[in-house]
């Protein structure tokens, strides 16, 4: 038996280093149904699980999958899925019940080129508006997009500690190349994994309020079976989780969903810069995206190009401010991506006007190159 | 080229075959031996059809001294055949001057002007009672024709990554590949000194 945490050096694929991730992180269910380029992230954990007393389920679909990793999450248990496109479609109503019921749990999503069945084998970055907006009414959502598998272990385990502090679902938004890209993966000392689980009840059991928040803002978690009473529902609640079915309930417990994020968007948001000091010219990416964009700056600089890179770690929350704060500063953007414009349009949002803001796309089923991108800053600027 | 030196750069590499030959295991024990065992820095890029055998496949790999920030492969410095398909594909690709290596029974290199290296390892394989061993042989091959990494590491790396009880015969696999290789090389090399010395 092999424990949670496999300290050591790797040559590992980016979906076995999200599953050894996710174990390191604590999860101890995986609800799942397989689909390429995901099935090695539960087919991985599959094996993993029962070796540190974990549960394992296929379900019959990825409606089911979703519902149990929120039932798994209600009993106290860190739980996580895995899909691709068309399952991600079919769970997002239930993503929009993790929301509603604040219930903490971890999807990751190995995208491929859509619509529909697509092109299963081969990657696209085409879910990034369906991460933000995918379920119905209006939410807040968290998503990261990890850049290698070493990345793809550290955002698991920080995906798990998001949803964990501000009990939401939290999105993996990976793709087909990192999810099946090869490369060094360290795991560290268990001991220097930093987890962090879900504010818990104090007090009577009878006078709980399951949706009362605490001091930072979040709801303590009552987990079923504990004697605590509880009610949890999709529809509108107050705080002691009862349908409402007012205008003020509603406006309440908005605020509250919505709040718990902005109030905490410092906290949450992650982006990392690449040459970015003295550039005239930002790229804006993530996921795979971003490591044709590093090899692009690199080759723009080289050719008398100051371009610099913005890395969208988190891409959910969008950093606004530092879109807004570069566009005072620099000549422009251009946002590298595998879809014809999502997180695009994020930035012609936050430049608002001030400096031009360009798209280097592609409608899916393979990485955009460099060279390409070297070629659209000269065209553009 | 030099047995078991290491090679100083970014190489970048293909191996190419039909999805059930091990191309991709022999793409992750190269990759795996220039990271654990060579502690250089190296990405493997999987490509495959939807069907798990019979379809071209692709490995590509990259090892480097410095961080990859582009894993893909877009003119290898080496390209390794064990399918026609695959070469007629891949081999327009390659880098002018680049080593190609081919199973000599499954691929004919039509076409191709350069010098290149060939290795019957499909048949090795059946006369070693397993073809499915004959990505192994290529490995081993591969390893003493370019020194891409370090014999030892690829030798490590092989037995860390097929089935337990297998590990002995894949190291013979391994070495029987090696051992063809380095006696190509000296063939060439007496050949080379035979022109010089006339």
């Amino acid at each position: 038996m092999r424990p949670a945490v496999l300290t050591g050096e790797y040559f590992m694929t980016g979906d076995v280093a999200c599953a050894e991730g996710a174990l390191a992180a604590g999860c101890r269910f995986f609800g799942g149904y397989p689909i390429t380029p995901a099935t090695e992230v539960a087919e991985h954990i599959a094996g993993r699980l029962p070796e540190v007393g974990g549960t394992f389920i296929q379900m019959e679909d990825e409606i089911a999958a979703m519902a149990s990793i929120i039932g798994a999450s209600c009993a106290g248990v860190k739980s996580m899925t895995s899909t691709s496109g068309p399952g991600f479609s079919l769970m997002m109503e239930n993503i929009g019940l993790a929301i509603c019921t604040e219930t903490p749990c971890v999807v990751v999503n190995v995208q491929r080129a859509g619509p529909s069945t697509g092109l299963p084998t081969q990657g696209a970055q085409g879910d990034m508006m369906q991460a933000r907006w995918g379920s119905h009414g209006h939410y807040d959502i968290i998503a990261l997009a990890p850049s290698s598998p070493q990345e793809i272990f550290y955002q698991t385990i920080d995906a798990f500690n998001l949803s964990e502090t501000y009990r939401l679902p939290v999105l993996i938004m990976t793709d087909e190349m990192i999810g099946h890209l090869s490369e060094r993966v360290v795991i560290p000392d268990a001991k220097k994994i930093k987890t962090v689980s879900r504010p818990r009840p104090k007090g009577r059991k009878d006078r709980f309020k399951p949706f009362e928040p605490g001091p930072n803002g979040v709801a303590p978690m009552a987990h079923a079976g504990e004697g605590y009473h509880i009610h949890v529902t999709g529809l509108t609640h107050d705080e002691r989780g009862y349908p409402v079915m007012t205008v003020e309930a509603q406006k309440a417990m908005m605020a509250q969903l919505m709040g718990k994020i902005q109030r905490n968007l410092d906290d949450i948001i992650r982006t990392e810069a690449y040459r970015l000091e003295d550039a005239e010219v930002v790229i804006v990416s993530y996921g795979v995206s971003a490591r044709t964009s590093l090899a692009a700056v690199d080759e723009a600089r080289e050719q008398g190009i100051k371009a610099g890179l913005l890395r969208l770690v988190t891409v959910w929350p969008f950093p606004e401010a530092q879109i807004r704060n570069l566009a005072k500063k620099v000549k422009g953007f251009v946002t590298v991506e595998i879809n014809l414009g999502q997180i695009h349009l994020e930035v012609e949002r936050c430049a608002a006007g001030k400096v031009p803001s360009f798209l280097v796309g592609h409608p899916g089923g393979t990485i955009i190159t460099p060279e390409r991108v070297v070629e659209a800053l000269k065209e553009f600027f | 080229m030099a047995r078991g030196k290491r090679k100083a750069g970014r190489q970048e590499i293909i191996f190419t075959g039909f999805g059930g030959q091990g191309i991709i295991l022999a793409g992750r024990i190269l990759g795996q031996a220039a990271v654990i065992g060579d502690h250089r820095e190296s990405t493997l890029v999987q490509a495959y059809g939807p069907e798990a055998r019979g379809g071209a496949c692709s490995a590509q790999v990259t090892i480097a001294d410095q961080p990859i920030h582009y894993p893909y492969v877009r003119r290898p410095d080496v390209l390794v055949c064990m399918s026609q398909g695959g070469f007629d594909k891949f081999i327009g690709q390659m880098k002018e001057g680049g080593t190609l290596l081919i199973d000599q029974d499954l691929v004919q290199p039509r076409g191709f002007g350069g010098q290149f290296f060939s290795i019957p390892s499909t048949r090795i394989a059946e006369e070693l009672g397993r073809k499915m061993m004959a990505n192994i042989i290529m490995l081993g091959f591969f390893t003493a024709i370019t020194g891409a990494v370090s014999l030892d590491a690829a030798r490590d790396a092989v037995t860390d990554s097929v089935p337990k009880g297998t590990e002995e015969m894949n190291g013979t696999a391994f070495n029987k590949g090696c051992d063809y290789g380095l006696a190509v090389l000296k063939g060439r090399e007496k050949k080379a000194t035979g022109k010089a010395g006339a």
